[in-house]
């Protein structure tokens, strides 16, 4: 019974996607654009800073406090 | 303030202004776009008017390009946060973690079922299931967009927590406080029923161009009914949401009102300026930023009256919001930047406690940030300690007072359009209005313009703080170099044109072929 609806769930995403005209040219761009956003910018331009340069949680709060208390 | 890197700062701003100005374009158009796909479907299925199928097919394929470009653009803001604002990201703590969270599985869900089901399940389910997920795209769609209002409302207002002086994290106190702030609930309306606004006047503006080119009439005339009784039901609620917005900014952010009416000195009977021009004076310094009138249009007492339904009330100006006016119980910036700094004096204090290992003056200084009267008359001021000088209190004058105008006036005449529009169409004059179907078509980038606006006058007239009085943005940005800021910045320039060329293209060929 499960089987079966999950065999129907897949069948309705694969119909609808071979069905599709214009949307394969929209899948192109959200693909690329995915690829974009989380592959190359994501990992090449956007580290994050504090996880980056710190290595526990405890040196991040000093971190901050030390920026937040700077005179 | 000193030793910031304000070419960082400014290229980290413009960063972010740029992302969130381009996934704006997407995101308006699919809050509104998904009920009038909605309601038009809904006479469809109560109807069985196959007509009615076909409109909203017609409109669901337009849905679908403008969600298909616009998603996952708003994911780069999030980047943005670690990378370029970790001072901010850090210090707002899990207020942002919980909203932002709950907006990722509604999205994911919303995107991974429903979507589908609306777009592959034409005649594979049935009619009254493939109606209840468009209604659940359109709902889910919206609440995703509450999620993200929710913790911008916080930045504005914050309200249900508590500073944590030992991890500098702010914790989330009343989950319910944060969720249904006046500030929150306003702006959620205010900022939805816009997109309603822009979504009806897109569907009339294509609609037209139907009507001018005499194709698909049917489709345009119904479109355009459904669209201008939605638009004109979404105005109200816009200008209603707008006119207690002004309340709500009056009360938390009297400097941001002061600026967007270009106000300087307060007064009893204080007029609503309707439009104006502003000249930068020869005695313009950046501490006073004192801008004045080349002309302006007044309607007396009228701003008194809006923000606190008296018309005799006293709306304070940017000078007595800096100098402070006792007669009316305003404190002096000096005053809260010194108040600010106490704050910040206890927190370096209990820093080097921490490190000396005094654990007796530790904890003393500790219990400070969780005692109610320490809270409410200094660590609210935290911010102001950064502010060497009061005039950078005072946010850009011109930017806010235009965009303002812009937004408001736009948002009126979009209300009298929609009353036109609705009354060609019941006397079935509409196709010999030519004017107003062209009027129609330029309507739609106006539209755009005023929702843009909307965000300036949020976003601007809030400077110079991130967190309202808590964190201003010189001291939000991380400690990187200004050049990777500025090679992202013109990396998401070209990708979001690129985008955003894809979409016009890809929107106008599909208008152009019409409905299947």
């Amino acid at each position: 019974m499960t089987g079966n609806t999950f065999r129907k769930i897949f069948k309705f995403y694969i119909d609808g996607f071979k069905n599709m005209t214009y949307g394969k040219t929209l899948w192109v761009i959200i693909l690329i654009k995915l690829f974009i956003i989380f592959v190359i910018l994501k990992l090449f331009f956007f580290p994050d800073f504090l996880k980056k340069n710190f290595s526990s949680d405890d040196e991040r709060s000093n971190y901050i406090i030390e920026q937040l208390t700077k005179q | 303030m000193d030793g910031i890197d304000i070419s960082l700062i400014n290229w980290s701003r413009g960063q972010f202004a740029l992302t969130a100005i381009y996934h704006w374009l997407f995101v308006p158009l699919t809050l509104g776009l998904s009920f009038i796909i909605a309601f038009m479907e809904t006479i469809y299925v109560k109807t069985g008017n196959e007509e009615w199928k076909k409109i909203t097919k017609f409109w669901m394929k337009l849905f679908g390009i403008n969600f298909a470009i616009g998603v996952a653009t708003g994911i780069i803001l999030e980047f943005e946060f670690g990378t370029n604002w970790s001072n901010y990201s850090w210090f707002v703590g899990d207020i942002f973690g919980a909203p932002l969270a709950i907006e990722g599985i509604m999205a994911f869900f919303l995107e991974a079922t429903f979507i589908a089901v609306m777009f592959f399940g034409w005649d594979k389910v049935s009619k009254r299931f493939h109606l209840a997920s468009t209604w659940l795209v359109a709902a889910g769609a919206n609440l995703s967009g509450l999620w993200i209002l929710v913790a911008n409302a916080w930045m504005q207002y914050p309200v249900g927590m508590q500073f944590n002086p030992e991890t500098a994290r702010n914790e989330m106190l009343n989950f319910w406080d944060v969720f249904l702030s006046p500030v929150a609930i306003n702006k959620f309306i205010h900022t939805i029923t816009s997109g309603f606004v822009l979504a009806s006047i897109f569907v009339i503006g294509i609609s037209s161009w139907f009507l001018l080119k005499k194709r698909e009439i049917s489709l345009a005339k119904r479109s355009m009914l459904i669209s201008a009784i939605f638009g004109i039901t979404s105005s109200i609620v816009l200008i209603l949401s707008g006119d207690s917005s002004t309340r709500l900014i009056a009360d938390i952010q009297p400097m941001k009102l002061a600026a967007i009416e270009g106000l300087y000195e307060g007064e009893n009977g204080t007029g609503l300026i309707l439009f104006g021009t502003l000249k930068k004076p020869e005695n313009y310094t950046e501490e006073n930023k004192i801008w004045e009138y080349n002309f302006k249009i007044e309607i007396p007492k009228l701003l008194s009256y809006m923000t606190y339904r008296n018309s005799d009330a006293f709306v304070p100006g940017m000078n007595d919001l800096i100098k402070g006016n006792p007669e009316y119980n305003i404190m002096s910036a000096q005053e809260k930047i010194e108040r600010g700094r106490y704050a910040r004096d206890v927190l370096a204090d209990l820093k080097k406690a921490k490190e000396t290992g005094n654990t007796l003056k530790y904890e003393e200084l500790r219990e400070k940030f969780y005692d109610t009267d320490f809270k409410e008359n200094y660590f609210r001021y935290f911010g102001y300690c950064f502010l060497n000088n009061p005039g950078s209190l005072i946010p850009n004058v011109p930017l806010s007072f235009y965009s303002f105008r812009i937004m408001v006036m736009l948002g009126f005449y979009f209300f009298i359009f929609f009353i036109i529009i609705l009354i060609g169409v019941f006397t079935a004059k509409i196709d010999n209005w030519r004017w107003l179907l062209r009027l129609a078509i330029l309507s739609i980038p106006l539209s755009y313009i005023a929702s843009q606006a909307g965000w300036v006058v949020s976003e601007m007239g809030r400077q110079p703080w991130v967190i309202q009085d808590l964190l201003p943005t010189v001291i939000a940005t991380s400690h990187i170099d200004a050049s990777t800021v500025q090679i992202t910045f013109w990396i998401f320039a070209a990708l979001f044109t690129v985008l955003l060329i894809a979409e016009l293209k890809i929107m106008f060929r599909q208008i152009k072929i019409g409905p299947e």
